[in-house]
């Protein structure tokens, strides 16, 4: 395992940083955890409450069998152990968003075991080295309601559309060491939960969201009393929030105090952690096992099939593109990084290899170029995603065949494209009406390019004098004349012949 | 006719099929008994209207020859199950007033077997009592008094209460109930009537107010054990909606009763002879082996070893999961809310549940929350689950040497109300011989077998194998068809 080297310089000499996290995903089902109710995000105020979730007397949960299948598919693709026996657990405690009076969790035996999570190191450079990040269990358990204070002037509002919706609590090992691997592992985490399908990982909608547990010491030495900042909604404050923590424990400890075990909130306006409670006021949550609920019992055919139906995941994937579709290192981590892009660039690959009737691999690397500069810079300008691209991956494929067969040059391409951008007509379309198809014509050519060189006869002179780089002059002219349309390779060759 | 209120389940709907009086006078013969039978307090809603529509719909049923296994029987129906329009207040202020939406699966099971409500029946609250006195409406009454005239007002025994108390006055001739302790077979014994608590997950816990999740059953109480196989039949099965509902088919118990018990073994369990235990019914149990012998039954001494801890496991396991189960009766969503002016969440949390909350729910909630509490749950409830798989362990092994145990179902009869209210212990000591079997989730039953010397009722208790419901209620018949028990409370009321 590579050590990182980020320390924090104190007064009185270098700090480590230790972090964990706590990931709350919730799940991706039609249904909630223990009921029927619907799970869509956004609905009218407790329009989305079955009498389970809002704990009528006398109602029972019962598992959603979904909900199971996407944690244990998400703990196969973090290469975890699959628990076959594991039990719910009530988390018993008293708020107004919490119906029952108790949540319903998984603490001593949870669904998931260990596995573990590859990042790479510096998130600039996603070609940069790896580490693993242990993940110490995944466990499944049920969301609270929402509380509105804007409602009424002296009383608090309850919305109960979230009461029982399934959460994967994600653990991981205190692994990480800076900032930037925090911020590394919550993204490569959403990621892979985006590839599995079992989380849409959308963190502003409070799909997805982490507590920071952090704690600094020495480096080498044991564990400091480590901090929890609760729900935390976005890389960048997680990353923000190891950062401020880190720096406000070590101050805390250099000035002689120290640091004790809480809670702590975000506050991504001042980018600063305050006291929550401490450990004397935690709540005693007085677990023990659910008796409305037998233990989970998986059989091996149910774990089978949740292996089976889990698609390429990222670091697979990433060593394919290499190793299969030879591309280059950066460009594999980049197309892998999000599940969105893989789709939409395999999308392209499949096409390509259709319309050139060649195999993935011979479309791959002009294919990835075109997406990584030409896509991406025209979406960049225009303020869009990926997923709303004005031209899709069929249409992205035609071009490039356009390109791959000689029919149009690559600086061509590039002026169709813009027009595809605006008119999103197809590109076979637009180079026959604009006329912009390259033309191998020898002798249009060779008219072009004695006119250049009789009018740059002093040129031509320097030329067959020895200055040899002024071959691309000749090359740019002749294009420019031939307004871009004129074969490149024919042009060389037809240049090389006339000036001798 | 006959006053039809004096027949059995199996006697009314037999009639009723023969031709020989109507459903609706049937209803209006039980409806009347209630209507005068206040003094009783047996129930707290009283559903005349819906008892004459279902007899009403039995009649024209009988007419359309389409009759349901119940049709023309009316029953109660305990105020711990959900019934859809009707009140349902777990006999709390807690639930005072609160009409449920939605039918629970066992009441809904009755109704469609064409049964009709008679009405809620009072119970201890939230099902917590051994003698039906922590009711927020109030104590039931016994119909029975003691031989001596001192003319106490009696416990009908608890939780179920006002089904007891109602069937042996003749108000209903069956009634549900719920047993998470002996809440069946407890007050049944008091009451000279039967009652099966059947094994843990045969009748789905949906709809019904929860105590002891891991330990609350449903089941039938009528007079004779033939009717108890009637209505298990009708309130037992599979239900998607309970994660510990038990998949398997209904065996047709009422036709597989037999008393004969020629080649099975009945076991009597030496624990169960407890000190200070009156010698009636130490002498009631040696003539219920006696009439065992009689039907057949070899009769083999098997221990229990455990049996002692049975009672303090119970008393940890049950608060532990009711202090949990009671945490959503909080004034926010539905029930009793009080919220002091300027009240906080917290404020209103404290004086709801203060509120409407009774005295026995406070203290088990107490208890529950300090066994589960840090630093104490290893201690307490880690232990009683412990003894908890220790008793059941015992109960294996005394099942390999025999097919059914009998023991007697309480450790006295009838006590008067308010003799046993100011020590909990004493009356929590009344659930001795019951509670070992719903900590192994057994069939159990509860039939009557005799009087003491004051002219109060005993009861004898089978308790079988899992799933052995027919053996408990072939046992039960054996000794019901030759204890002749015919002794009723003398009408006072």
């Amino acid at each position: 395992m590579t050590e990182s080297s980020y320390r924090i310089q104190g007064a009185t000499g270098e700090w480590e940083v230790v972090i964990g996290l706590e990931v709350h995903a919730q799940v991706t089902s039609q249904s909630k955890l223990f009921s029927g109710a619907a799970t869509a995000f956004g609905a009218e105020p407790n329009s989305q409450v079955s009498l389970v979730d809002a704990a009528m007397p006398g109602m029972l949960p019962v598992p959603n069998r979904e909900c199971i299948r996407q944690a244990v598919r998400t703990g196969i693709a973090i290469g975890a152990q699959i628990n076959k026996w594991s039990r719910f657990d009530r988390k018993n405690y008293f708020y107004a968003d919490l119906p029952q009076g108790y949540q319903i969790s998984q603490l001593y035996h949870p669904l998931v075991g260990e596995g573990e999570i590859e990042i790479t190191l510096d998130d600039k450079k996603p070609d940069s080295a790896v580490k693993r990040i242990g993940v110490e269990r995944i466990h499944v358990e049920q969301d609270a309601g929402k509380l509105m204070h804007d409602q009424h002037p002296t009383s608090s509002y309850v919305d109960l559309n979230r009461s029982g919706v399934a959460l994967m609590e994600i653990v991981s090992r205190p692994d990480m060491r800076s900032p930037a691997e925090a911020g590394a592992y919550l993204a490569k985490l959403r990621t892979i939960l985006r590839y599995v399908g079992s989380c849409d990982g959308n963190m502003d909608q409070g799909s997805m969201r982490a507590d920071v547990n952090v704690s600094v010491r020495r480096p080498g030495e044991e564990f400091g009393t480590r901090t929890e900042t609760k729900n935390v909604n976005s890389v960048r404050f997680v990353m923000a929030v190891v950062e401020h923590e880190a720096n406000r424990q070590v101050d805390v400890i250099e000035a002689g105090g120290t640091i004790v075990q809480e809670t702590r909130l975000y506050d991504p306006d001042r980018n600063e952690t305050r006291s929550m409670r401490s450990k004397e006021d935690a709540h005693d949550y007085r677990y023990f096992p659910d008796p409305d609920l037998l233990p989970l019992e998986l059989d091996d055919a149910f774990v089978e099939e949740c292996r089976a139906s889990l698609p390429e995941l990222p670091d697979a994937k990433r060593a394919r593109y290499e190793q299969v579709l030879g591309l280059s290192a950066y460009n594999a981590a980049v197309l892998t990084a999000e599940a969105d892009t893989a789709r939409w660039f395999e999308a392209l690959l499949t096409a390509g290899a259709a319309i050139q009737k060649k195999d993935e691999a011979a479309v791959a690397k002009a294919s990835a170029n075109w997406l990584m500069s030409e896509l991406y810079g025209a979406l960049n300008r225009l303020g869009r995603e990926l997923a709303d691209s004005p031209v899709s991956p069929q249409q992205g494929a035609e071009l490039l065949a356009l390109v791959a067969d000689g029919t149009i040059s690559g600086t061509i391409s590039k002026q169709v494209f813009e027009i595809m951008l605006e008119t999103g007509e197809p590109a076979a379309k637009i180079v026959e009406e604009k006329g912009l198809k390259q033309t191998s014509d020898t002798g249009a050519i060779d008219a072009v390019i004695a006119k250049i060189l009789s009018d740059n006869a002093d040129k031509v002179e320097q030329y067959r004098g020895g200055k040899e780089a002024l071959f691309g002059f000749f090359v740019g002219q002749t294009m420019k004349a031939m307004q871009g349309k004129a074969n490149p390779g024919v042009v060389n060759e037809l240049l090389k012949k006339a000036l001798g | 006719m006959s006053d039809v209120t004096n027949l059995t389940v199996a006697e009314i709907r037999d009639g009723f099929r023969a031709g020989e009086f109507t459903a609706r006078e049937v209803a209006e013969g039980f409806n009347a008994n209630v209507a005068a039978a206040k003094a009783l307090n047996a129930f707290i809603v009283e559903t005349p209207e819906k008892a004459l529509a279902a007899a009403d719909a039995a009649d024209a049923a009988r007419a359309a020859g389409d009759l349901k296994p119940l049709s023309g029987v009316p029953i109660g129906m305990k105020d711990l199950f959900c019934t859809a329009g009707v009140q349902t207040t777990a006999a709390s202020h807690m639930l005072e007033g609160f009409v449920p939406t939605y039918e629970s699966t066992v009441s809904q099971k009755l109704w469609d077997a064409g049964a009709g409500m008679l009405g809620k029946l009072n119970l201890d609250q939230f099902a917590m009592g051994s003698s039906n006195e922590t009711s927020f409406f109030g104590n039931v009454i016994s119909p029975w008094k003691r031989g001596s005239g001192d003319n106490a007002t009696l416990a009908p025994g608890g939780s179920s209460g006002g089904s007891s108390s109602a069937i042996s006055a003749r108000l209903c001739p069956a009634a549900t109930g719920t047993d998470t302790g002996g809440s069946i077979r407890q007050p049944a014994a008091f009451t000279g009537i039967a009652g099966i608590k059947p094994t843990y997950g045969r009748c789905s816990r949906w709809g019904v107010v929860a105590f002891a999740s891991s330990l609350d059953q449903a089941g039938p109480m009528a007079r004779t054990v033939r009717d108890n196989a009637i209505l298990l039949e009708a309130m037992s099965g599979f239900d998607v909606k309970d994660s510990t509902s038990l998949d398997l088919p209904v065996p047709q118990w009422e036709a597989g009763l037999s008393g004969n018990l020629k080649g099975k073994k009945i076991g009597i369990p030496k624990e169960y002879r407890v000190d200070g235990m009156p010698q009636e019914i130490d002498a009631l149990w040696e003539q219920g082996i006696a009439w065992l012998k009689d039907a057949g039954a070899e009769i083999v001494n098997v221990s229990l070893p455990h049996t002692e801890y049975a009672l303090p496991a119970y008393y940890i396991i049950a608060p532990a999961e009711a202090s949990s189960n009671l945490a959503r009766y909080d004034g926010v969503r539905y029930g009793l809310r009080d919220l002091p002016d300027g009240a906080g969440l917290q404020d209103m949390y404290a004086a709801t549940r203060a509120a409407g909350f009774g005295p026995e729910v406070k203290r088990r909630i107490m208890i529950g929350t300090y066994v589960l509490s840090a630093g104490f749950y290893d201690a307490y409830y880690t232990q009683a689950q412990k003894v908890r798989a220790l008793i059941a362990r015992d109960f294996d092994r005394a099942f390999a040497e025999c097919d059914i145990l009998l023991t007697p179902t309480a450790p006295s009869a009838a006590f008067a109300l308010g003799e046993k209210q100011a020590d909990p212990l004493a009356m929590y000591l009344n659930d001795v011989f019951t509670v070992p079997a719903s900590l192994a989730g057994l069939p159990a039953m509860s039939v009557p077998a005799g009087l003491d010397s004051q002219g109060l009722p005993l009861g004898l208790q089978l308790i079988g194998r899992a799933l052995d419901e027919q053996g408990v209620l072939n046992a039960a018949l054996a000794i019901e068809e030759r204890a002749a028990f015919s002794a009723r409370p003398e009408r006072w009321w």
